[in-house]
């Protein structure tokens, strides 16, 4: 494989505690290296630019049957955005829920390398395998979700916990999945009843069970397992005002137990979107930031991470296995809906949405993502996503970033509202004068998902023996610059590596990449009871049999397999 | 105002997607610039001239430009799409997409027009002096913003599906409709001359439908409420009033629930 030296560039990278300086970075096949261990490389001059590892994203919806629901029943998300094939560049289409085409390309030019798609269906994997392989560049994974599944419902009430492992651990070998993921704990069970778990007490229908012992319960079996990235965790109750104390309650959980793992995290569980579920107040005429509750509480424990859910202002498509709040979501809307039933494992809804600056919620939703960031006090433990595309598409964290770094770009948003008084009433945000550094933001958006992931000794930083994941920008941070030069070199990425090879050269899609999957391979002691109750299970409820069920070799062309012992 | 003529020489084989003839592009350009305009047959790109005569310069702006396009163009889409000012004279007929998402000035067309004509209209004036195809003044597939303002006129009869998901603005038909008139709207009135057949305002929030001639099928979610007098833009008479759907949900209004509309003329 070729050889490459960038030079000279500013380097932000908190693995090896570079805030900006000039250094150089040296590529050999496919990873990181001395720069004194390349002989003939081919030397990109990055003098006056920004250097950093590739961009970790630990929560999008990327692939899959939901994501597809969304392309499909939105065709005005593709209207007059195509873009049409041009070399080796694919033809591109969408906008909210872009072509599986789009996603690698807009994420490599943002300077994004690794992508985890965030809830798939277990019966379902096969199809949200077939769109990762199709989506250029990436690396991926993809996390199941367990929190609805009636095996875990089962055994969890029990307390079961050696099962649920030697569950959890056969559903990640057959569905070739990363992490345990867990959409409203028994909410979205309950909506097959037409019901919902709104706190974390509430009994889930026929189970008895609560969400409580489900989260607890997978929070246990996933340190039983050892596995590379914790309990992944989206709660009940998002998106209600007031939701706050249930948030909080949720986090508690957490509280005494200690991460079992050889990957180096330090959490036992992450929370995805927090934005969505920071709300205060009672009604939405009343909703508040209650970001300042939410992030003492995550300073202070340090076996959370959390990420943003951040509010980009956009015409968006929700789409989550909270099947529940997606039909709470459309009666007060009144846009289409399409919801989904997996047998006895989960259930999803899509709906699209137009978060408007004319809107005080949309506005004071805005508000509370930046907040959540600007509140914090560990940045390596807290992540930037917009939940894509529930909160806005992958493609705004350029504009997020620029509302971190800078109270300028956050006061021109706050001038566009049409509440704003009422706005910074409701919130903090008006209060933080904090502006991040781009240390920070590497921290957010590379070193901090990584290490969260389990994936630290491979991606996030530019350590020699990491993987070659490297971008190039063409923003120099010591020269004066707008707020929007921000978005829009980050963008834009002049170039950038991923695995050693050079994908975006002088901003263009030079390569289509060596995509490839990451899936979690855990040993688990023989469980005969486990494995009679899958067999028995298929074939009493299932309508495929467990040979139609496993994911399997031309679904992952180029696997990558994480392995976890966890036999006594 | 400057006039651009543009005449067909040559038909396209499939259909050209022609967004480009619109006073917006057209507008600042001589003659030659426009016969140089990009158009598309699939995903092959052509000249403007390769298929147009063009004469005349443009106006500085779109509200100075006139654009008389003459022949056959049943093989010509996106008449004047996007337009938000000027004016398009069509002589002969037109394929889809005449006039969609278009925000002002006047587009004439002296013939047919097939479907969606006026997708998402926002603002200005179509007249169809002759038949207009489906989707009238709709929705583009899967939005919900239909036309939200101007005024569509057709002198001839209209298809299938008009006014879905209409919002705003004014659609008047001088013959009769096919199947679906203003599902799913919200709001806009539509104004039928002739008959009409059947499911009249299916999932209708909020708007006006007015019937002149017959409805062959009255849709179940409508319930007749009294007779009123009509007199407006020259539309005179007796009708009987009907309000729906009743299946959707509809907002209040100092306490009174507010419904879609459909008068249907009893009585000239």
């Amino acid at each position: 494989m070729a050889e490459y030296l960038i030079k000279n560039g500013f380097v932000f990278d908190p693995v090896l505690g570079i805030k900006g300086d000039k250094a150089d970075v040296a590529i050999k096949d496919g990873k990181i290296v001395e720069t004194t261990a390349v002989k003939s490389p081919q030397v990109i001059d990055a003098s006056g630019k920004t250097v950093m590892a590739g961009g970790v994203d630990i929560h999008a919806h990327v692939a899959g049957p939901k994501v597809n629901v969304g392309r499909n029943f939105r065709p005005e998300d593709k209207l007059f955005g195509y873009k049409p094939k041009n070399g080796i560049e694919r033809m591109q289409g969408g906008f909210s829920v872009p072509t599986t085409i789009r996603t690698g390309y807009n994420y490599a030019r943002m300077g994004y390398t690794t992508v985890m798609e965030a809830a798939m269906p277990p019966l379902y994997a096969r199809h949200t395998h077939e769109e990762m392989r199709d989506t250029p560049i990436l690396d991926q994974g993809a996390y199941p979700v367990f929190g609805n599944n009636w095996f875990v419902l089962e055994y969890l009430k029990n307390h079961e916990i050696e099962n649920t492992a030697a569950y959890i651990a056969w559903l990640l070998r057959a569905t070739k999945g990363y992490a345990v993921k867990v959409v409203n704990p028994g909410g979205t069970e309950a909506w097959a009843w037409g019901l919902n778990c709104e706190n974390v007490h509430d009994p889930v229908p026929y189970f008895d069970i609560t969400p409580a012992q489900i989260i607890k319960g997978l929070i246990e079996a996933n340190e039983y397992l050892g596995l590379p990235h914790s309990m992944h965790m989206h709660a009940n109750n998002l998106g209600n005002p007031g939701n706050y104390t249930t948030t909080l309650d949720s986090f508690k959980l957490s509280e005494g137990i200690k991460p079992n793992s050889k990957f180096g995290r330090d959490q036992v569980m992450h929370h995805t979107h927090v934005q969505f579920h920071s709300y205060g107040g009672d009604s939405w005429a009343n909703v508040e930031s209650k970001a300042k509750e939410i992030m003492d509480y995550v300073n202070s424990h340090d076996n959370i991470t959390i990420d943003m859910g951040q509010v980009t202002l956009d015409e968006t498509t929700t789409m989550t296995a909270d099947g529940p709040f997606e039909h709470h979501l459309t009666e007060l809307n009144h846009l289409k809906w399409a919801n989904a039933d997996v047998e006895l494992e989960t259930g999803s809804g899509v709906v699209p949405y137009v978060y408007s600056p004319s809107i005080k919620v949309c506005a004071i939703q805005w508000c509370i993502g930046l907040e959540l960031a600007l509140l914090a006090k560990d940045p390596m433990r807290i992540f930037i996503t917009t939940d894509h595309p529930n909160a806005g598409p992958f493609i705004r964290y350029p504009r997020v970033m620029k509302w971190l770094m800078s109270t300028e770009a956050r006061e021109q948003q706050f001038d566009a509202f049409k509440h704003k008084d009422k706005v910074i009433e409701a919130t903090n945000l008006a209060g933080l004068d904090r502006e991040l550094d781009l240390y920070e933001i590497a921290q957010m958006t590379r070193a901090g998902p990584a290490k969260s992931l389990g994936l630290a000794h491979m991606y996030g930083g530019l350590a020699p023996g990491l993987e070659a994941d490297v971008a190039v920008y063409d923003f120099n941070p010591n020269e004066p610059y707008a707020p929007d030069d921000i978005e829009k070199a980050f963008l834009n990425a002049e170039h950038l590596f991923k695995t050693g090879v050079q994908v975006i050269r002088d901003h263009n899609i030079a390569s289509n990449g060596n995509k490839r999957t990451l899936w979690v391979n855990a040993k688990v002691n023989e469980n005969p009871q486990v494995m009679r109750d899958v067999k028995e299970k298929f074939l009493r409820y299932y309508t495929v049999t467990l040979n139609n069920y496993e994911v399997t070799g031309h679904y992952l062309p180029n696997p990558y397999v994480i392995e976890v012992d966890a036999t006594e | 105002m400057d006039t651009v003529k543009l005449t067909i020489k040559n038909q396209p084989d499939l259909y050209l997607e022609a967004d480009t003839i619109c006073p917006d592009t057209f507008a600042g350009k001589k003659a030659e610039e426009i016969a140089g305009l990009h158009v598309y047959i699939g995903r092959e790109q052509h000249r403007l001239g390769d298929f147009f005569e063009v004469s005349g310069n443009a106006g500085a702006t779109p509200e100075e430009t006139k654009i008389v396009v003459n022949g056959d163009l049943s093989r010509v889409k996106y008449i004047g799409m996007k337009m938000t000012g000027g004016e398009v004279v069509v002589n002969g007929n037109a394929d889809m997409y005449v006039g969609a998402w278009m925000q002002g000035g006047k587009i004439t067309v002296n013939g047919n027009v097939d479907a969606f004509a006026g997708t998402g209209m926002k603002g200005g004036e179509i007249v169809i002096n002759g038949n207009a195809g489906n989707y009238l003044g709709a929705a583009y597939r899967g939005d919900w913003r239909g036309m939200q303002g101007g005024k569509i006129t057709v002198t001839g009869n209209a298809g299938s599906d008009i006014g879905t998901f209409m919002n705003g603005g004014e659609i008047v038909i001088g013959g009769d409709v096919d199947v679906h008139v203003a599902t799913h709207a919200e709001g806009g009135k539509i104004i039928i001359k002739g008959n009409a057949k059947s499911r009249l305002g299916g999932q209708m929030v909020e708007g006006e439908i007015y019937v002149l001639g017959d409805i062959d099928v009255m849709m179940p979610g409508f319930a007749y409420r009294e007779d009123v007098d009509v007199d407006m833009d020259g539309i005179k008479g007796r009708f009987a009033l009907y309000e729906g759907d009743l299946g959707e949900r509809h907002r209040k209004r100092k306490g009174q629930t507010i419904y879609a509309k459909l008068y249907q003329r009893i009585e000239a």
